[in-house]
């Protein structure tokens, strides 16, 4: 009988379905998997050694650029981080505003998320659908903050400035006459928040759409049904958090569990799997798509009829006001020294941690004083994600693969930091 | 949520069942971190895990660090003193909604050696394989302890507080060779912003 060995295939880095820079060596017995080991941080940027040589503020945008599909959050736990540390408290309405984009930024993720995933999968207009929501989320980011994805907006002691009244409007052009433009800045006439409002009106019925091209759809099912499946007990020893954890049926949300901000003030359901496999995790994000809807619509309505501070008066932490700034001495030592040498955060170590779209988002922080981190370790829920890669994979099919490495939802900002 | 007044208990039921594994514990931020020492790591995490009233069933994170630029003065507060590395463990019980951090100082400051938890927690794999590669921190019975984040044929522990933060070699094609190549980095080292650390009370307003 012939000698029939196991012969080892090289995956990526430069593989569309790779998301990013993952290369993976895989071991295969025809098409079978046998075993799959991650080569990771071919994107590692030393993330945590460049803060520790950074004042605090100048590692916000560090943040953005950690998981780069849901920027905000990623800053969210590092801001948390430094408030519990300097024990300073956040005004209310900054907390709302925190929330509100946490929640768009989950869209933001898992839009990403299903446009790429279905593209793996094989489906093509999924990704066309997903990003032109995505289009109308990034005007939010850039009219709060200017960018359209490395917002840097979240900051110790709030957010850097408040809600803008208006919304930035297209301009006619060649291809778009002014009649034709006067209809797409239909919903941008009024405020940050009327747009926001009028998106989530609109959002539910796009997540309808979604789910009539692929809830019930025979290939999308047939790739997904019993694929990587991993039991509650070992979700839980594999470090599984967010949609991962869910999926395979253990309610496990730090918005519900370990509440942060408003979150306890506010309405929405925690969606669980049952079965563990990949079609259940999809079912768990598209449910999250809705109370993600849910709970900006209560922010909306909250922020309309409660207007106030957005970042605190401690001027040793936020800025002064510029025009504070210019006529008052003191303002004005506490807006140099801001700048040039940064505040100081008291002696000690914490660890925050929130609930990021793809699991568990931490911050591991310790001060000796100075004005930059001792040491900053970044917990990345991709990275235990990623890990479990090789026992997922065990003894699928070739083209699971791929299905797997969509389920995870990696991202290789977070993961090789 | 797991308030203060919880985290007391569990650090009472702690200083009981550890006993003299335990060397001490602290309580600040309403978090809760043991310090335990280096040989009793194994026994002490499967008693974590397994016993019902800790349930800790989550390694949330894992990471060393590197304590030999902290202060003096803060290094003897937290019992540091001549150690320079530790291992941090970050314990998360989703069944009973709890966490705590545990940290653990390593020997030999020169080969820097402690148990591997992967056999109690297997997310432990891939964070142990981190510290490894960071800090040269080696991990005794770890399956497969390779570098993880740095580059194939990387040399140094790159976070260890005197590596310095542009490193040692930068990389370019080089155009006669047609390949690419390493040489000696080639840019000074800078400091934008100056390590300034005060000290206590200073610029609190006199009267």
């Amino acid at each position: 009988m012939a000698e029939i060995r196991n012969y080892t295939m090289n995956f990526g880095p430069q593989h569309p379905a790779a998301h990013g820079v993952l290369r993976l060596v895989l071991e295969l017995d025809g098409e079978v998997v046998r075993r799959a080991d991650p080569h990771i941080g071919l994107l590692h940027r030393a993330t945590e050694k460049l803060a520790e040589n950074k004042t605090y503020i100048q590692s916000v945008p560090y943040m953005d650029r950690l998981d780069y599909v849901s920027m905000m959050v990623n800053e969210h736990a590092y801001v948390m981080a430094i408030e519990k540390l300097l024990d300073i408290d956040v005004p209310l309405t900054a907390q709302y505003i925190r929330v509100m984009f946490d929640e768009i930024t989950r869209i933001l993720n898992h839009l990403l998320w299903i446009g790429a995933h279905a593209l793996d999968v094989g489906a093509m207009t999924m990704f066309l659908y997903a990003f032109r929501e995505r289009e109308d989320l990034m005007d939010c980011y850039e009219a709060v903050s200017g960018a359209r994805m490395h917002a840097a907006y979240y900051r110790p002691g709030g957010v850097y400035r408040d809600l803008p009244d208006t919304m930035p409007k297209y301009q006619s052009s060649k291809i778009h006459d002014e009649k034709k433009t006067r209809i797409r800045n239909a919903n941008r006439e009024g405020s940050l928040l009327d747009f926001i409002e009028d998106f989530t009106d609109r959002f539910p019925n796009y997540v309808d759409e979604y789910e009539t091209l692929l809830t019930d759809n025979r290939i999308w099912k047939q790739r997904l049904v019993d694929i990587g499946v991993v039991s509650p007990e070992r979700a839980k020893a594999l470090g599984f958090t967010g949609p991962m954890l869910r999926g395979s049926g253990v309610e496990w949300d730090l918005r519900k569990k370990q509440p942060y901000e408003v979150y306890d003030r506010l309405d929405f359901d925690i969606p669980i799997g049952v079965n563990g496999d990949c079609y259940d995790r999809y079912l768990v994000r598209i449910e999250e798509f809705r109370q993600s809807n849910r709970i900006i619509r209560q922010c909306v309505e909250w922020l309309r009829s409660n207007p106030g501070p957005v970042i605190t008066d401690n001027h040793k932490v936020a800025p002064p006001s510029r025009l504070d700034m210019k006529q008052n001495m003191e303002e004005m030592i506490h807006h140099f020294k801001l700048f040039t040498e940064g505040f100081h955060v008291p002696p000690g170590e914490t660890y925050a941690a929130v609930e990021h779209p793809k699991g568990e988002f931490g911050i591991y922080l310790v001060s000796n004083g100075a004005n930059k981190p001792y040491r900053l370790k970044i917990r990345a829920p991709g990275f235990a994600h990623l890990a479990a890669l090789d026992e997922m994979s065990r003894g699928h099919m070739i083209a699971d693969v791929v299905a797997i490495i969509g389920t995870q939802d990696i991202v290789f900002g977070e993961i090789d930091r | 949520m797991s308030t203060s007044n919880q985290q007391e208990i569990l650090a009472k039921t702690l200083h009981i069942v550890l006993a003299d594994k335990l060397v001490s514990s602290q309580f600040q931020h309403d978090e809760l971190t043991i310090i335990v020492h280096a040989q009793h790591i194994l026994s002490v995490g499967e008693l974590l895990r397994d016993n019902p009233e800790f349930a800790f069933d989550t390694l949330i994170d894992l990471c060393g660090i590197d304590y030999s630029a902290y202060g003096d003065s803060l290094s003897v507060r937290h019992g540091l003193r001549e150690r320079r590395f530790a291992v941090i463990y970050h314990l998360l019980s989703v069944s009973l909604n709890h966490r705590l951090r545990i940290r653990v100082l390593v020997e030999d400051n020169e080969f820097p050696a402690i148990d591997s938890v992967t056999e109690i927690w297997p997310v432990a794999n891939w964070f142990e394989r981190e510290a490894f590669d960071l800090y040269g921190i080696v991990f005794n019975n770890h399956p497969d302890l390779r570098r993880i984040l740095t580059d194939y044929g990387f040399i140094g522990n790159p976070f260890r507080k005197d590596f310095p933060l542009s490193g040692y070699v930068e990389m370019r094609y080089d155009d006669e060779q047609k390949r690419v190549i390493y040489q000696p980095v080639s840019i000074e080292p800078r400091e934008i912003t100056p390590h300034v650390i005060r000290e206590e009370h200073y610029g609190d307003s006199e009267f």
